[in-house]
C-alpha cells in the first residue's frame, strides 16, 4: 500500500502582514494626533448635547477662568502668530517685539496680559512664563483690550472662527462682557466650546 | 514565516538533508503586540480630546438709538421670559413683568422642571419666543445649560436678552 504522505503544516500565523497593518495604523494615527497644546489656563467646561466639532485649525479662542481672567489665543496656521504680533506693534508703535520675543509669542499658548504687560511677559524664559501669574486681557469698556486683539487676530487670519471657552462656575457678567466686544467688532456667530453630554431625546429612542 | 525566509529555504532546498540549520525566523508577535498598543493608545486620545462646540448667532447690534417701542415689538403675549438667578435658581412667565400672562414660577434645570414647561409651551403657545435673562449672579453654566435646553425642546426662536428692573423687582418680591 503506497504510503499518502501529508505534508506537515506548520501551525504558525504569518505574523507578517498583521504587523504591517499595525505600523501603518501607528503612523497613521502618530502623525493626525494633535497633542494637547501647553494651556497655562485651566478651564472646567460646561457640558452640551451639541455635537459639531471643534476644527483644529483657524481658532481664535478666548478662555475665561473660574475667577474672570480673560485669555486670547490663536493658532499659528500660516504664521497668523507672527503676524498677529506685527499687526499689535504696527498699531502700537510703543511696543516693538524683538526677534526673541516674536519666537516666544509664536511658541506659547493662551495670552492672558495686558499689552503693556505683553513685553515683559515675553521676555521671561519659559519656566518662568509659566509660573508668571497672569492677570487677563482687560475687556472693561474704558480699555477694552480685547477687542483690539480679536480685531488684529481676525486681520491676521481672515478664516478665524470665534470660540469662548468659559468656565462653567464663571459669573455671567464677565461672558457678557466678552460676547458684546464680539458684537462691537460685528462678530455676531461664534462657538461656545462644551464637553459632551447625553442627548435625552436620542437617550428616549433607544 | 516571513516572505525572505521561505525564498531563503527554497533556494537552500537541495542542501537540507546537511547540518540542522538554525532557524532566522523571527517571531513577530511581541512587536505586533506593541504595535497594537500604540495604535489603541493613539486611537483613544484622538478621538476623545476633540470638544464639541456649540453655535450661538447673535443678532447684529443695531445701530444708533433703538427706541423703546421697537424693543418691544413682540407680542407679550408669544414670549416666555426665562430669568436665572443666583445658586442655579432659575424662574419663568408669561407676558410682561408687570401684569403676566402665567405668573413667576421658580422651577429648576432638571427634566421634570424648565423642560416639562418649555415641551408644554411649545405646543400651547403658537410661535412661542423664549427670552433669556440671565442675572448679573447666574453663572456661564446656568446659560449655556439653558442655550442647550433649547436645542432639546427644539425650540427655534430663542433670544438672549438684558434683564430689566421689572424682572429683578419681581423675583425680589418672589423670594420675600
Amino acid at each position: 500500500m503506497p504510503k499518502v504522505k501529508i505534508p506537515r503544516k506548520s501551525t504558525l500565523i504569518d505574523m507578517t502582514a498583521m504587523c504591517d497593518v499595525a505600523f501603518l495604523l501607528l503612523t497613521f494615527f502618530m502623525l493626525t494626533t494633535q497633542f494637547k497644546s501647553d494651556e497655562s489656563v485651566i478651564v472646567d467646561l460646561p457640558s452640551s448635547i451639541s455635537e459639531i466639532k471643534l476644527p483644529d485649525t483657524d481658532i481664535l479662542n478666548i478662555s475665561v477662568t473660574r475667577d474672570g481672567r480673560v485669555f486670547f489665543s490663536i493658532d499659528n496656521k500660516n504664521y497668523s502668530r507672527e503676524r498677529l504680533l506685527n499687526k499689535i506693534s504696527e498699531k502700537y508703535p510703543q511696543l516693538q517685539f524683538t526677534a526673541e520675543e516674536e519666537k516666544a509669542f509664536v511658541l506659547t499658548g493662551s495670552i492672558g496680559v495686558p499689552l503693556a504687560q505683553l513685553k515683559g511677559y515675553l521676555d521671561l524664559d519659559e519656566t518662568e512664563r509659566k509660573l508668571y501669574p497672569q492677570p487677563g486681557i482687560p475687556v472693561d469698556s474704558t480699555n477694552n483690550e480685547l477687542g483690539v486683539w480679536v480685531m488684529q487676530g481676525r486681520l491676521s487670519n481672515p478664516n478665524v472662527r470665534i470660540t469662548i471657552k468659559g468656565d462653567q462656575e464663571c459669573s455671567w457678567p464677565i461672558i457678557k462682557k466678552v460676547m458684546d466686544t464680539l458684537q462691537d467688532k460685528n462678530v455676531n456667530k461664534f462657538n461656545l466650546i462644551t464637553d459632551l453630554e447625553a442627548d435625552p431625546n436620542k437617550l428616549k429612542g433607544i | 514565516m516571513a516572505e525572505l525566509e521561505q525564498k531563503a529555504v527554497g533556494k537552500k532546498g537541495k542542501k537540507k538533508k546537511g547540518r540542522k540549520k538554525m532557524s532566522t525566523r523571527i517571531d513577530l508577535t511581541p512587536m505586533v503586540d506593541l504595535g497594537f498598543l500604540l495604535v489603541t493608545f493613539f486611537m483613544l486620545t484622538t478621538t476623545f480630546t476633540k470638544p464639541q462646540t456649540m453655535e450661538i448667532n447673535l443678532p447684529v447690534k443695531p445701530k444708533g438709538e433703538v427706541t423703546e417701542e421697537e424693543q418691544n415689538s413682540l407680542k407679550a403675549s408669544k414670549a416666555l421670559n426665562i430669568l436665572l438667578g443666583a445658586d442655579n435658581k432659575l424662574y419663568w412667565y408669561r407676558g410682561l413683568p408687570r401684569e403676566p400672562i402665567e405668573p413667576l414660577t421658580e422651577t429648576n434645570f432638571s427634566a421634570d422642571g424648565i423642560r416639562k414647561v418649555l415641551l408644554e409651551k411649545n405646543i400651547t403657545v403658537t410661535d412661542m419666543v423664549v427670552l433669556i435673562k440671565p442675572t448679573n449672579d447666574a453663572n456661564y453654566k446656568n446659560v449655556v445649560d439653558i442655550l442647550d435646553e433649547m436645542n432639546i425642546c427644539n425650540i427655534k426662536r430663542y433670544a438672549l436678552v438684558d434683564i430689566t428692573q421689572d424682572d429683578l423687582n419681581e423675583v425680589k418680591k418672589l423670594n420675600q
